[in-house]
């Protein structure tokens, strides 16, 4: 299946919605993918069932800060030098690539380089959702090896990380991404399809776009989003999307701490002495809370988006007098999973809460 | 006293301010030579005043030409762009996403040479010098006469952005160049879409401010002359010569201070009411609320802080449907001395029933005298419903706030209401914009990332207060009067360290 232009903006939107939050904006990413597609490049996306179990995958993304990707902008290369840098300890080349991350502007970073280098994309990622750190991917909690990761600058500065570790993994990545600039691009859980199979959770790149064209076509023709939302995610593996909230924003309480925002948002009904909502993130949505019940919960998807519009908003760009609709999502049973939960639930993000799916 | 002159599309208007009042004004149509209307419409206001020319300390012109310009593809040159990122940012050149009619005014001479710093002050690379003196004797020969330099992070460091300016400017003597540092604001691409436009209005910013210059002149107004700007603050004739992108918006953020200073309040919803739509907004210590999102302008994406307003469909010829159910959205326009009842025409509008319901008094009252109560009072409600339900979008503040009404509409108001919701109609609303531009101040501002360790948030904060209070006293504050008005700390995500962006802006007083 090709990927065409006019699906660049619907992937945007729809990888805003999955990032809950956080992810960053896929507004430059968009642009990078429209640009080479205009060019005449071609963006083939494959279905991960049908991949060839011997196939080569290496994903790749971008990671850093969000705010300098928007100053320093990349030359395009980055992340085809990472890829090459995995290769190059492989001794063997790519026969397609696929997101780690399909929340935010990590859905767009495989489409480019699939269109740079000619090879496939996978419609598939390792997150389903934005996750703030490198190990955090269901390739990982189901036996693939992080590393070797190939991380790369604008400035042409290569580094490969080998480790057994895929906390350390994160760990090295990061710094040295501060020492580039703010910002690098890396490709890393180099697998096989067969692999894939086992370890991805599919067709998420159909999903991110599938998501942005039901929130534009809404709005053209005059119905609800969030009901044709509600009604579209369960035919999918994302078992339930359901409203938990909807009111204004009352408050914005940020802080940074080793590198992520934290901080909460309460949201208040909309009339006089209106219940309310307390959403609590760390880069990414954690935990939503009406007084003492818990809404929902990580891995748990929640989104907060424009009432008026239905566009996804991003913590960066949360404002007082907001008037918006809360929106959780339950992730594919995958996500959900003992080990998964280790890696990504509510304890790998201090809250001591145990993780009730979504219903 | 101080004159204020708003020149729109439409109108030019003048008032003449004293210490706390207006003390004359004047609307007159705008001419085509733009500057024969300011005279005649400056003159008239200060006979009505009986004020002489030494009277007057300033003189602030408040002006659309730049955003018209720029939306209907007027009077643009072409540019000659330099980006200094390489090897950074060539994934996306310049002018991706522009109009093509609008690339086609300006051409297309661009070049990327290496430069550009890191968040923390680090150099992407050193500026290549060689390269930028080949772009400048390009742009000579293709006879490019204004120049937009854009370098990474310039809002953290303007020093290669400098450097390249001098360097185009030996090359070019003569050649106008504007450096995207002084467009503030983080994101390379609005950023740098921002600085183009400007460039691309050099030579129609100079003829302007000429005229305006040639207006006091005639006048025999030896006084300083300042623009107003999109954040409702003011700068010096010369600066807009240089920056006349920065004019943009100021139309409805000068409307709305007019608004609030006439009623003598600080926080306020506003509403101004014309013809066929309400903009509403909101205003936060004398200042407008500000939109969160890129701007577009005449379809390019910039980074320019507007008001938020909220336009809707509701207005002095709004068409009334539905025995009263509903009001607008569509209207009789500028046809409404033709076509509404109380003038003898044949449609019902919301004029009229502000007439009906003897709240409003023009046209002929016996014209509208077959509607039937129960069509005045559901209109009435509808209209109200509009209002509120729109007002309390835009409205971000806990509190209640009084709701201030302008513009030739406000009359559909009924009095009964107003009362009751703490709605308020100030004296002179009609000319609010002008008076808008007569009460601005001068500001300054800083932006920067600092990287918050142990307690030195205090200090960086306090030196970035020092340089905004500096930078408003350079653009021409009275020292005394200079205050922080915004203080903005947003932490940078995914990043170890605590970088935070930082920006605050001062504000201060002229002279009077």
């Amino acid at each position: 299946m090709d990927f065409h232009i006019e699906d660049v903006d619907d992937l945007c939107v729809g990888a805003s919605f999955l990032g809950a939050g956080g992810g960053g904006d896929p507004y430059i990413g968009g642009l990078m993918v429209k640009k080479v597609l205009k060019k005449g490049h071609r963006i083939e996306i494959v279905d991960p069932d049908t991949l060839d179990d011997g196939g080569l995958i290496i994903p790749t993304a971008m990671m850093g800060a969000p705010t300098v990707l928007l100053e320093k902008l990349p030359s395009g290369d980055e992340p085809i030098r990472a890829l090459r840098a995995v290769e190059a300890q492989l001794g063997r080349k790519a026969d397609a690539t696929m997101p780690t991350e399909v929340g935010g502007i990590n859905s767009t970073i495989p489409l480019y380089v699939g269109a740079r280098l000619g090879i496939p994309v996978i419609d598939a990622d390792g997150q389903g959702r934005a996750f703030p750190e490198l190990q955090m991917e269901t390739f990982a909690i189901n036996g693939v090896r992080g590393t070797p990761l190939g991380l790369s600058d604008e400035k042409g500065d290569v580094a490969t990380i080998l480790t057994e570790d895929n906390h350390r993994m994160e760990w090295l990545a990061r710094g040295l991404t501060i020492r580039m600039g703010g910002t690098a691009y890396f490709a890393n859980y180099p697998m096989t399809g067969k692999q894939v199979k086992s370890t991805a959770i599919k067709h998420t790149l159909t999903l991110a776009r599938r998501i942005g064209c039901i929130i534009r076509r809404s709005a053209q023709d005059k119905r609800n989003p969030f009901e044709e939302l509600e009604a579209f995610l369960p035919t999918t593996s994302y078992s339930v999307a359901r409203r938990i909230f909807e009111g204004k924003v009352v408050d914005v309480d940020r802080k940074t701490d080793r590198g992520f925002t934290l901080g909460e948002v309460v949201i208040r009904e909309d009339k006089k002495m209106g219940e309310k909502c307390c959403v609590i993130f760390q880069n990414e949505n954690l935990i939503a809370r009406h007084g003492e019940e818990t809404l929902a919960l990580v891995p748990d998807i929640i989104t907060i988006m424009d009432a008026e519009t239905a566009l996804p908003i991003t913590n960066e760009t949360l404002r007082y007098g907001q008037r918006v609709v809360v929106m959780a999502v339950g992730v594919p049973d995958i996500m959900r999973t003992e080990s998964a939960l280790l890696q990504f639930g509510p304890s790998a993000f201090g809250i001591e809460e145990q993780f009730s799916p979504l219903r | 006293m101080k004159i204020g002159v708003d020149v729109g599309g439409t109108n030019t208007d003048a008032v003449v301010l004293g210490s706390d009042c207006v003390l004359g004004w004047k609307k007159t149509p705008t001419t085509p030579d733009v500057y024969s209307g300011i005279v005649t419409a400056i003159r008239a206001a200060k006979e009505i005043a009986g004020t002489t020319p030494d009277q007057i300390s300033c003189v602030m012109i408040g002006t659309t030409q730049f955003t018209n310009a720029v939306v209907e593809r007027r009077s643009l040159q072409p540019v000659g762009i330099v980006r200094l990122a390489l090897p950074a940012a060539s994934a996306i050149a310049p002018l991706t996403d522009w109009p093509p009619d609008l690339v086609k005014s300006i051409g297309i001479h661009v070049h990327q040479v290496r430069g550009g710093y890191e968040y923390d002050g680090r150099e992407v690379a050193p500026l290549d010098e060689t390269a930028v003196a080949e772009a400048a004797r390009s742009m000579k020969r293709a006879g490019v006469e204004s120049a937009a330099v854009t370098s990474v992070f310039a809002p953290i460091n303007g020093a290669m952005e400098n450097r390249a300016a001098e360097i185009i400017l030996n090359e070019c003597p003569g050649i106008a160049v504007s450096l995207s540092g002084e467009l503030g604001q983080f994101g390379l691409l609005p950023r740098e879409n921002s600085t183009i436009i400007n460039a691309s209005l050099v030579a129609l910013a100079r003829r302007v401010v000429e005229g305006f210059r040639r207006a006091l002149f005639e006048l025999g107004l030896d006084v300083p002359l300042y623009i107003s700007q999109n954040d409702g603050t003011l700068m010096q004739a010369g600066a807009a010569e240089r920056y006349p992108v920065l004019t943009f918006a100021s139309g409805p953020t000068n409307s709305m201070r007019g608004a609030v200073h006439l009623a003598r309040i600080d926080n306020a919803m506003v509403s101004d009411i014309g013809g066929t739509t309400t903009d509403i907004g909101m205003l936060r210590n004398g200042f407008p609320s500000q939109s969160t999102h890129f701007v577009d302008i005449g379809g390019v994406k910039t980074n320019f802080r507007m008001p938020a307003v909220l336009a809707v469909g509701l207005g002095g010829g709004s068409i009334v449907r539905d025995r009263g159910e509903r009001v607008g959205p569509d209207s009789v326009g500028f046809e409404l001395n033709r076509r509404a009842l109380c003038f003898g025409g044949d449609t019902l509008t919301a004029t009229d029933i502000a007439v009906a319901g003897g709240w409003a008094d023009v046209g002929d009252a016996n014209l509208v005298s077959h509607v039937s109560r129960s069509t005045i009072a559901s209109a009435r409600a509808s209209m109200r419903a509009i209002l509120d339900s729109n007002v309390d979008k835009m409205k971000t503040d806990p509190r209640d706030l009084p709701f201030i009404v302008v513009g030739g509409g406000s009359i559909l108001v009924d009095w009964e209401v107003r009362a009751m919701s703490g709605v308020v109609q100030p004296q002179y609303s009609s000319v609010a914009n002008a008076v808008g531009a007569a009460i601005a101040q001068v500001s300054g501002e800083c932006e920067r990332v600092i990287v918050l360790a142990g307690n030195n948030r205090e200090k960086a904060l306090d030196e970035a207060r020092d340089e905004a209070m500096r930078n408003a006293v350079e653009a021409g504050a009275v020292e005394d009067s200079v205050e922080i008005v915004d203080v903005e700390l947003v932490p940078i995500s995914y990043l170890p360290g605590n970088p935070t962006r930082l920006r605050v802006k001062a504000v201060g007083d002229l002279p009077i």
